[in-house]
């Protein structure tokens, strides 16, 4: 793992080691000087109309390397370009500078050797539980015969805790049962990589506390790759090997990365007891509490 | 006690429903029975024009129309349930033409915002023309009176719903496309499992408002074609005979409601539940 937030050329004295550590196999994803840019409005018909807005910077100059089998938090102040980061992993968006690598090749789109669980769910109100996942699992792999669908279909509702509920419609189920399906829906199709954005942001918090120790449960039967957008230092510090705190955007950066050593598998009990929570949680309330003091403090003036 | 506590909350509830439905008929009964008394006696003493038909004898005919729906003397003396089925007849397939060509369009136009703005210039013209001003170019075009007001139900009940289903595919939720795309699903499954579903709601609002302008403009379109309900009006309008305008104008009403109430469960059908989430 090596992130650094300055250019390659001023970061000589510090990284060389860590650069030259890097073997080809372990690094799954990596963002090189990645920007994002938001295009402004311009050109004669917007001035005429005065609509005119100056070009966004949303992202400046990230460099992330996730190694496979680990979980990832990005944990920032509002509006620091999270979700814009997670998007250009996905596909979903394009970065404007800088190179992105999914096991050695350039991203170009979105697809599925990367299963994405939504903040608001995004079931398709129309198909029952079971009919959004066989959807998700028909989608990627249109030759599977009926019975192996059906198969992975019932697998992964057992997996979420949700059988019993196949046949109901999403708007019939709780926001936690939603985004169990959700879940269910992004591993069913057997990704590479876990991509979650803020997926617990809409529960409640004895739901939202209940569905990330069934996330550590589930994940640790499989242990693949997950980068998670999250707002909540708790939920990231249960769940992560690794957090990325981001600054506050316009222009975000990666300010720090932490290690989190607690063993796995996990509970919450054991976690809160280990010695190194405490320092963890405070360096990343101090970091969270700067930031989003310092957006604060650029509303006002 | 839980269980007292409860049903009385029930009984309350149910007493509150009872009395809302039974004092709705009430009002219903009673406005009713007002403007009947008000026509037969207003009719009877000469407050209205000269040969007003009084109430009693409009429900009379209405009667005779409704238990002798189907005779046939030319056509000038034919049932009214005959010129029903002419009329529905003439709905049906023009209203289907409409439907098959609005919904596929709608759809495009819906996906690809240059289809929108390239085609929107005709929906917008073409959508406030009044249906009569159809008649003298659909008789021009087809000498038939038949295929006249088939193309005249067809170019009137096209916009509502090419309308409606733009709107709603333009509209669905980007959540959704972005899970088809997350999960490389192709064009053609996105368009057909994802992006119809989630407008369905809206094709079949569009559908609905067609149905309603199609049944609405059949009248007049069936005034210069010689049968169906529309000229069975125009017909007794000639022999000023009003008892029988007024009997098909209620005919017309009823069964307007009723392929309205069609469309209204189709909607809730695929209502989701009432949610879109």
């Amino acid at each position: 793992m090596s992130l650094s937030t300055e250019s390659p050329g001023e970061s000589t004295g510090t990284t060389p080691q860590s650069e030259s550590a890097f073997v080809a196999g372990d690094i799954q994803v990596s963002m090189r000087n990645v920007s994002k840019v938001f295009a402004g409005r311009t050109g004669w018909l917007n001035r005429i109309t005065g609509k005119t807005s100056a070009d966004f910077l949303a992202i400046d100059n990230v460099n992330i390397d996730i190694e496979r089998n680990t979980f990832v938090s990005i944990i920032g102040p509002s509006g620091c370009g999270k979700s814009t980061l997670l998007n250009i992993i996905a596909g979903l968006s394009e970065a404007s500078a800088g190179d992105v690598m999914m096991d050695g090749q350039p991203i170009e789109g979105p697809g599925p050797d990367r299963g994405m669980v939504f903040q608001n769910y995004a079931l398709m109100p129309w198909m029952t539980v079971e009919e959004n996942i066989r959807f998700a699992v028909e989608t990627v792999h249109p030759t599977m015969s009926p019975a192996d669908l059906k198969d992975v279909v019932r697998e992964h509702i057992q997996l979420v805790g949700l059988a019993g509920a196949e046949r109901k419609h999403p708007q019939e189920l709780s926001g936690g049962m939603r985004q169990r399906v959700g879940i269910a829906r992004a591993l069913a199709i057997d990704p590479q990589i876990l991509l979650m954005d803020e997926p617990f942001g809409a529960l409640d918090a004895l739901t939202r506390g209940f569905l990330q120790e069934e996330i550590e449960r589930i994940w640790e039967r499989k242990r693949k790759t997950a980068i998670m957008i999250t707002h909540s230092i708790d939920e990231a510090l249960l769940l992560s090997d690794r957090i990325i705190l981001m600054t506050r955007g316009p222009a975000a950066k990666i300010d720090e990365v932490l290690d989190v050593p607690f063993d796995r598998p996990r509970d919450r009990e054991a976690v809160e007891a280990h010695p190194a929570y405490r320092e963890l949680k405070h360096e990343m309330e101090q970091h969270l509490f700067r930031e989003t003091r310092a957006v604060e403090a650029s509303r006002l003036s | 006690m839980p269980t007292s506590a409860m049903q009385r909350a029930r009984k309350k509830q149910r007493r509150g429903e009872i009395d809302e439905n039974v004092r709705a008929i009430g009002l219903f009964v009673l406005s009713l029975v007002i403007f009947l008394g008000f026509w037969e006696i207003g009719a009877r003493s000469g407050w209205f024009s000269k040969g007003m038909p009084t109430a009693s004898l409009t429900l009379q005919e209405l009667w005779w129309w409704v238990t002798n729906p189907f005779f046939n003397n030319g056509p000038n003396d034919l049932g009214i349930g005959w010129n029903l089925l002419v009329s529905l007849r003439r709905v049906a397939i023009g209203y289907l033409a409409a439907s098959l060509i609005a919904v596929p369009l709608g759809i495009l136009i819906g996906i690809s915002p240059v289809a929108s703005k390239a085609f929107n210039p005709y929906v917008q013209l073409l959508k406030p023309v009044s249906p009569l001003a159809w008649l003298p170019i659909g008789l021009y075009l087809f000498r038939d009176s038949e295929k006249t007001g088939i193309f005249i139900i067809m170019i009137s009940s096209i916009w509502p719903t090419l309308v409606n289903t733009a709107f709603g595919v333009a509209n669905v939720s980007k959540d959704y496309l972005n899970v088809a795309k997350t999960l490389g699903a192709s064009q053609w499954r996105t368009v057909t499992r994802v992006i119809i579903p989630a407008a369905l709601p809206n094709i079949i609002a569009g559908l609905r408002i067609s149905m309603g302008i199609a049944w609405l403009v059949i009248v007049a379109a069936e005034m210069l074609l010689g049968t169906g309900l529309g000229y069975f009006i125009w017909n007794e309008w000639n022999n000023l005979y009003i008892p029988n305008i007024l009997v098909a104008i209620i005919v017309i009403g009823f069964v307007g409601i009723l392929l309205d109430q069609m469309f209204a469960y189709a909607e809730r059908a695929v209502s989701f539940g009432g949610k879109s989430e």
